[in-house]
């Protein structure tokens, strides 16, 4: 699952003073324009190929950090059908990390570096993952409205312009959709079941209200996005578009189930727009410059898994003679 | 009933247990692809743990297996105390399954001959997942047996401290002459005989060797419900969420 990507305004302003090879440029331009898949071993601007690196790394860190929340609830879930059913939904993120650093790689970067960037704190992840999973209804609300949430930016993000992001998102958005079928069921289990549940779940939401409301990244009137970025088909809505979506979508299925949410100004507008109060941007800059509540746990469990699984890694790339084929 | 009872109950908890501990590793793994076997055989584990309580269940009226995997206490287990151990660096992980699932690959590979129908049909199936379990286990000691100088000792090491607690598995139980004589089960003892012959020539072949060890330092207590200090805290891990609210349905 994934948010949006997190662009620096540093590098908005750099992307519009980069110059290409015109002649090159137009046909590029001319393919997307016409709906046709860039592949890796087509000429792209350079820019294109930089902020597509940068997007779907993101994206694959966001996978496999986004696993951590809801990985440390697999060996206390309830019962069998939601421990198989979280431990198959986690494994299916880990997954899409892996497929998405391939598709990443096909640019030229590899998984390597852009794990390195993600332990060093150069590379973002969604930010929604810097917030604790503390209860077992975190998992249900994770399950349902963060993965909703992702659900409604990777289906835009298919259509993109780059082949293999596209096919890779393709089949990431058909598995997802049985992770938001299960995340909706341990929902509404939650929802409808005991006071103690239902009190569990409600404090959950609140919890989880106002990362939602970050999820797609700040308001178009202050997020820096270029034009270009939406021309070449990397982006492809509005942060403001989807965070609507989302809530038009979900907003309704929470009020049913007799859920509140934290935000009195929340309303629909006859116009199809909702009102939200104040989500405290400054909230989400603090937190995706790495002062949330555990950034530096998550970074802290991707450098013991990259340092505790050095000795594995480093002997698997051992040459050696006596080795054939493996027996697999 | 006593006999057969007595043996799907330690199968079905060693299979959740292991299955816990395999389970651990998602998200932390030396590789991508590694969180991702572990995850794949930790499913199956647990599948196998339920497909085994619910024969219990359906077969001789025990509990249903949410209520035998969440719901009973840590002296009612009979998990040998190799798979309650702690998942501790990837090293003993691999080795601890490598050394279980050959275990596990054989005894259902017999099981598929048992006279008992329910669990012939389940190890029929449940052998062909194991299967590819021990693939992988035998690929990586291959691999990592010629890998480096540290892999090797890392693995020759653990090996060794796993090697008592592997013997463990097949503590017989107080059932053995009955399940053997009903044509149930081989028996612990014609299964541990089984498994020597199998691992120590893939043990030797990736360059490693198998320890000498005595009876009296193999890990006996699981089958009787004698524990390692860790199955008590595995269990209230477990079943944390579950004790939130006893009756409610989750």
């Amino acid at each position: 699952m994934y948010g949006n990507a997190y662009i620096s305004p540093e590098d908005a302003k750099r992307m519009n003073e980069s110059t290409d090879d015109a002649e090159n440029l137009e046909i590029f331009e001319a393919r997307i324009t016409r709906g046709e898949k860039i592949e890796p071993g087509d000429w792209m601007p350079a820019e294109y190929r930089k902020q597509l690196i940068r997007m779907i790394e993101q994206h694959a860190h966001s996978e496999i950090v986004g696993a951590l929340p809801e990985g440390t609830w697999i060996t206390r879930a309830p019962n069998f059908r939601r421990k198989l059913a979280l431990i198959a939904k986690v494994q299916d993120e880990i997954g899409h990390g892996q497929l998405l650093y391939s598709a990443a790689e096909t640019l030229g970067k590899t998984r390597e570096q852009m794990l390195a960037d993600l332990i060093s704190g150069k590379s973002k992840y969604s930010n929604v993952f810097n917030y604790p999973a503390l209860t077992w209804a975190d998992v249900a609300v994770i399950g349902f409205l963060v993965d909703g949430a992702a659900i409604v930016n990777q289906v835009i993000n298919q259509k993109g312009s780059y082949g293999p992001y596209c096919r890779a998102l393709e089949r990431i958005c058909y598995e997802e959709s049985f992770h938001l079928k299960q995340g909706h069921d341990n929902f509404v289990y939650l929802a409808t079941g005991s006071p103690k549940q239902r009190a569990m779940l409600q404090e959950a939401v609140n919890r989880w209200y106002r990362p939602l409301l970050h999820f797609f990244g700040p308001s178009d009137r202050d997020s820096q996005h270029s034009e270009k970025l939406m021309k070449w088909k990397i982006k492809l809505a509005s942060n403001d578009d989807m965070r609507n979506q989302f809530l038009d979508q979900y907003i309704p299925k929470i009020w049913e189930l007799g859920l509140t949410l934290p935000d009195p100004e929340l309303k629909r507008n006859d116009n199809g727009i909702w009102e939200f109060g104040d989500p405290d941007w400054a909230e989400f800059k603090r937190v995706i410059s790495g002062d949330g509540p555990c950034n530096a746990e998550r970074l802290e469990v991707r450098r013991y898994a990259e340092e505790a699984g050095r000795w594995v890694r480093t002997a698997l790339m051992n040459k050696d003679e006596r080795y054939v084929v493996p027996l697999a | 009933m006593e006999a057969t009872k007595e043996l799907l109950y330690k199968m079905a908890d060693d299979a959740l247990i292991i299955g816990h501990r395999n389970s651990e590793w998602t998200g932390i793994g030396p590789m991508l692809e590694e969180d991702l076997a572990f995850s794949s055989m930790a499913q199956d584990k647990i599948g196998h743990a339920f497909a085994l309580y619910n024969i219990l269940h359906t077969a001789f009226g025990e509990a249903d297996p949410d209520t035998l995997a969440f719901k009973r206490s840590e002296k009612d287990f009979r998990s040998a105390q190799f798979l309650e151990l702690p998942i501790g660096e990837y090293d003993f992980s691999l080795i601890r399954h490598f050394l279980f699932d050959h275990a596990e690959h054989l005894r259902y590979d017999s099981l598929a001959q048992s006279t008992f129908q329910p669990l012939a049909q389940l190890a029929k199936k449940v052998k062909g997942e194991i299967k590819y379990h021990v693939m992988h286990a035998d690929t990586f000691l291959k691999q990592l047996g010629k890998g480096s100088e540290e892999s090797h000792a890392r693995l020759q090491s653990a090996i060794n401290y796993s090697w008592p607690y592997a013997l463990g598995v097949f503590e017989p139980g107080a059932h053995e002459a009955e399940l053997i004589s009903t044509g149930t089960f081989i028996g612990e003892e014609a299964l541990k005989d089984l498994w020597l012959a199998r691992v120590t020539p893939i043990i030797e072949a990736a360059g490693f060797s198998v320890p000498a060890t005595t009876q009296e330092q193999v890990v006996y207590g699981g089958r009787k419900g004698f524990h390692s200090e860790h199955l008590a805290s595995l269990l209230a891990e477990m079943t944390e969420v579950t004790n939130i609210d006893i009756d409610a349905e989750w």
